[in-house]
């Protein structure tokens, strides 16, 4: 589907993949609807996105870990652009793996962010673009490579991820039972140089915002249902599925 | 310590002669900028805005103290379509803008020899480019500026509002405050593409006929100096002179690089590349005669910007540029500079020489004025090195001319304060949170 057809709900907009994403999406001519939480700044957003060619941004400003109205919160923001063809989840927190092991409100909060709102959200997105999405509808959700398999410095954050992972994956069975209906498609980032990650020491294998959003914006069309970010991550991640655990447990990462 | 800022020891400018510690923070929203200057302030810390890191020798840095890289703030904020006057954060680069504004018929009005430059930085550099003698430097086209100060918070600045602070922000090294954003008046273009031509040269005076006859019909135009040439030969190079085509359409370049340097080189494959490059180019020319063609505007305005990293070429120890400008009656300081540059057979095969028009910014540190610059590469050899830079400062000094911060990582203080007779009503208008390592030099 060519952008300017496009009419995409974007779940955690202010996210520097979300924005990256957003500006490709806007210089194609899309409709963009934005959630997130600050309202000032998804306005320097929107302005920026309608001055590099969006046929039109809508702001909705709220917390994503309030999941009490998604339905509604969902249509309305489909509503604004005349409907919506297309749902991106961007958001999450990488959280703090030592404190999580032994304060569990920090464990409850990685969780909360990253499975459990994110699935909510999710699954209505998935009942509205099957529903009123239409032709080349689509789902895509970032998740992180961390899921694949549950390592000790990043447990707590891969098993939220790795369970938002699975579940996309259903939903893309799910949506498969139909053919020429809705797609889904998990996109599974490495490391990537965001201000999330800010604090972490960089190497060879970090990606920018921008080579994700890449991955997301080809997602929309086609591939899937899991799609590694760099395309690499998926062959090291086999390898590390692959390591035997009595190798496993002497690898410090 | 507050959580914005991160460790770093890796920040180097784009001479990479200077390794220091920095904390760094790098804001994607204008209301993270004030908070980042006052985290600063109780780390008891100084400051300085920066932007990609494309100055060449300590105006970038803040050894022990703090950076705020302003290169993530990048959004547009409007864009008039009629007037062609753009709004935008100032951490937007120069390519990012020109991929914007080239598709819709506007260009920037001048433009340094690399696009990978930010607004913010290009207006604290107030960088010329090959148009200057028709353009000015970029503070000629800059309308309005938002800048966010530690002790005033955000203000806005045009030549009539807070005229004396503007005036020092032109060219004002990041230390007047943060630029958070700017409104610049861009140009209209009808092609994206340029006419060139490329002139040889056999010496010195063959240059200056040339830029004389070159300066009212040709928008665009630089020498390439061959500095291994002494004698009669002194000076020989390539003139490329351009004037935008009348069609062509309006393509905007990729930003896909052809190369990349993976690794540190050494400052001898650096010159071989830099001869074969000067090679091909004197026999390209030659084999058009008065070579003429239409090329895009990429490579004519950014030849260097096909090869990422070129600056690790010349190895660990790094590099100095030397970029001075003296006055229309200084030929004779270029020839000499020249004479010099040859006699040491220290410099980097390849010159950049080119003649500024009168036109003036509001800038008070702004380094162009009308008259002649010369810049030339020098791989960082110590005391060598130094020693000859002493020697090109005397023919500059005596020549009433000056050298440019955004290349400079050593001129003494007692140069900086002579060749730039506004500093001291600059220094009024710092934010007194701010110093760069180069300011802490020149201002002693
Ligand atoms: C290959 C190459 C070619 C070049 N050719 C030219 C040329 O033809 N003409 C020319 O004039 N220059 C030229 N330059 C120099 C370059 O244009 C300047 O150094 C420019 O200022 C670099 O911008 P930057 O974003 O990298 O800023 P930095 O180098 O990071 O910073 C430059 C200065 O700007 C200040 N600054 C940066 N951002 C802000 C902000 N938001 N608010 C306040 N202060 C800020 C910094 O404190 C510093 O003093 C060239 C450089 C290279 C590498």
């Amino acid at each position: 589907m060519s952008g300017s057809n496009r009419r995409v709900i974007v779940l955690g907009a202010l996210s520097a993949m979300a924005e990256a994403t957003c500006r490709m999406l806007a210089e194609e001519g899309a409709q963009l609807a934005l959630l997130g939480r600050d309202a000032e700044r998804l306005d320097t957003v929107a302005r920026d996105l309608k001055t590099r060619g969006a046929a039109g941004v809508h702001v909705f400003a709220r917390d994503l870990l309030d999941t009490s109205d998604t339905p509604s919160a969902l249509q309305a923001a489909a509503d604004s652009m005349g409907g919506a063809n297309a749902v991106l989840i961007f958001y999450g927190v990488l959280g703090d793996q030592n404190r999580a092991e032994t304060d569990l409100e920090e464990a409850r909060r990685i969780i909360a962010v990253n499975f459990t709102s994110a699935a909510a959200w999710s699954l209505a997105s998935a009942d509205l673009l099957e529903r009123s999405g239409g032709d080349g509808a689509v789902l895509v959700g970032v998740s992180s490579v961390a899921g694949d398999r549950g390592r000790r410095s990043n447990y707590v954050y891969g098993a939220a991820k790795g369970g938002l992972s699975i579940l996309l994956q259903g939903i893309a069975h799910r949506f498969a039972a139909k053919p020429g209906g809705a797609r889904a498609v998990t996109v599974k980032a490495g490391f990537v140089d965001t201000p999330m990650t800010a604090h972490l020491k960089k190497g060879p294998l970090w990606a920018t915002p921008q080579q994700i959003a890449q991955v997301v914006r080809r997602a929309m069309d086609r591939g899937g249902p899991i799609l590694y970010a760099p395309w690499i991550w998926r062959w090291i991640m086999l390898a590390i599925r692959l390591i035997p655990d009595a190798v496993f447990k002497r690898v410090n990462i | 310590m507050s959580t914005a800022y991160v460790n770093d020891d890796t920040r180097l400018s784009w001479g990479r002669v200077v390794r220091s510690h920095h904390l760094i923070a790098k804001p994607r929203f204008v209301d993270e900028i004030a908070p980042a200057l006052a985290d600063a302030s109780v780390m008891g810390l100084r400051a300085l805005p920066v932007g990609l890191g494309r100055s060449y020798g300590d105006s970038n840095l803040n050894p022990g103290g703090a950076l705020i890289d302003l290169s993530k703030l990048d959004r547009i904020v409007a864009f008039d379509t009629q007037n062609g006057v753009l709004r935008a954060d100032s951490g937007i680069s120069l390519s990012d803008i020109l991929r914007f504004s080239v598709p819709r018929g506007w260009f920037l009005p001048t433009t340094p020899g690399t696009r990978f430059v930010t607004l913010g930085g290009s207006i604290a550099n107030d960088v010329h480019g090959k148009n200057h003698h028709a353009a000015g430097s970029v503070g000629c086209s800059i309308r309005r500026v938002g800048l966010v100060r530690s002790d005033r918070g955000a203000l806005e600045l045009a030549s009539d509002i807070e005229p004396e602070l503007f005036a020092a922000t032109i060219g004002g090294l990041g230390l007047t405050g943060v630029i958070a954003w700017a409104e610049i008046q861009m140009v209209p273009i009808v092609s994206a593409y340029i006419e060139q031509e490329v002139l040889p040269f056999d010496d010195l005076d063959s240059f200056f006929d040339i830029a004389e006859a070159s300066q009212n019909t040709f928008e665009h135009t630089v020498a390439w100096i061959d500095c291994t040439a002494s004698g009669r030969h002194l000076g020989r190079g390539l003139f490329t002179r351009g004037n935008w085509a009348p069609e062509g359409g309006l393509d905007a370049h990729s930003d896909k690089l052809k190369l990349t340097m993976p690794v540190d080189g050494t400052p001898l494959a650096f010159n071989a590349l830099s001869l074969r490059v000067l090679n091909t180019m004197i026999r390209t020319a030659q084999s058009f005669k008065a070579a003429e063609s239409r090329v895009h505007y990429e490579p004519h305005l950014y030849p260097l910007d096909a090869i990422g990293a070129w600056n690790r070429l010349y190895g660990r120890a790094g590099f100095y540029q030397y970029q001075c400008i003296v006055p229309p009656d200084g030929r004779a300081a270029i020839a000499e500079l020249l004479c010099a540059i040859a006699d040491e057979g220290a410099g980097s095969v390849l010159g950049v020489l080119k003649s500024f028009g009168p036109k003036r910014s509001p800038g008070l540190l702004s380094f162009p004025m009308e008259g002649f610059t010369l810049a030339m590469d020098f791989c960082n050899a110590g005391a060598r090195t130094h020693a000859l830079f002493a020697r090109l400062d005397a023919i500059v000094r005596a020549a009433n001319g000056r050298l440019y911060a955004a290349k400079d990582g050593r001129m003494p203080a007692s140069m900086f304060q002579t060749s730039y007779p506004e500093w001291a009503r600059f220094a009024k208008q710092i934010d007194p949170l701010l110093t760069s390592a180069f300011w802490d030099r020149v201002s002693q």
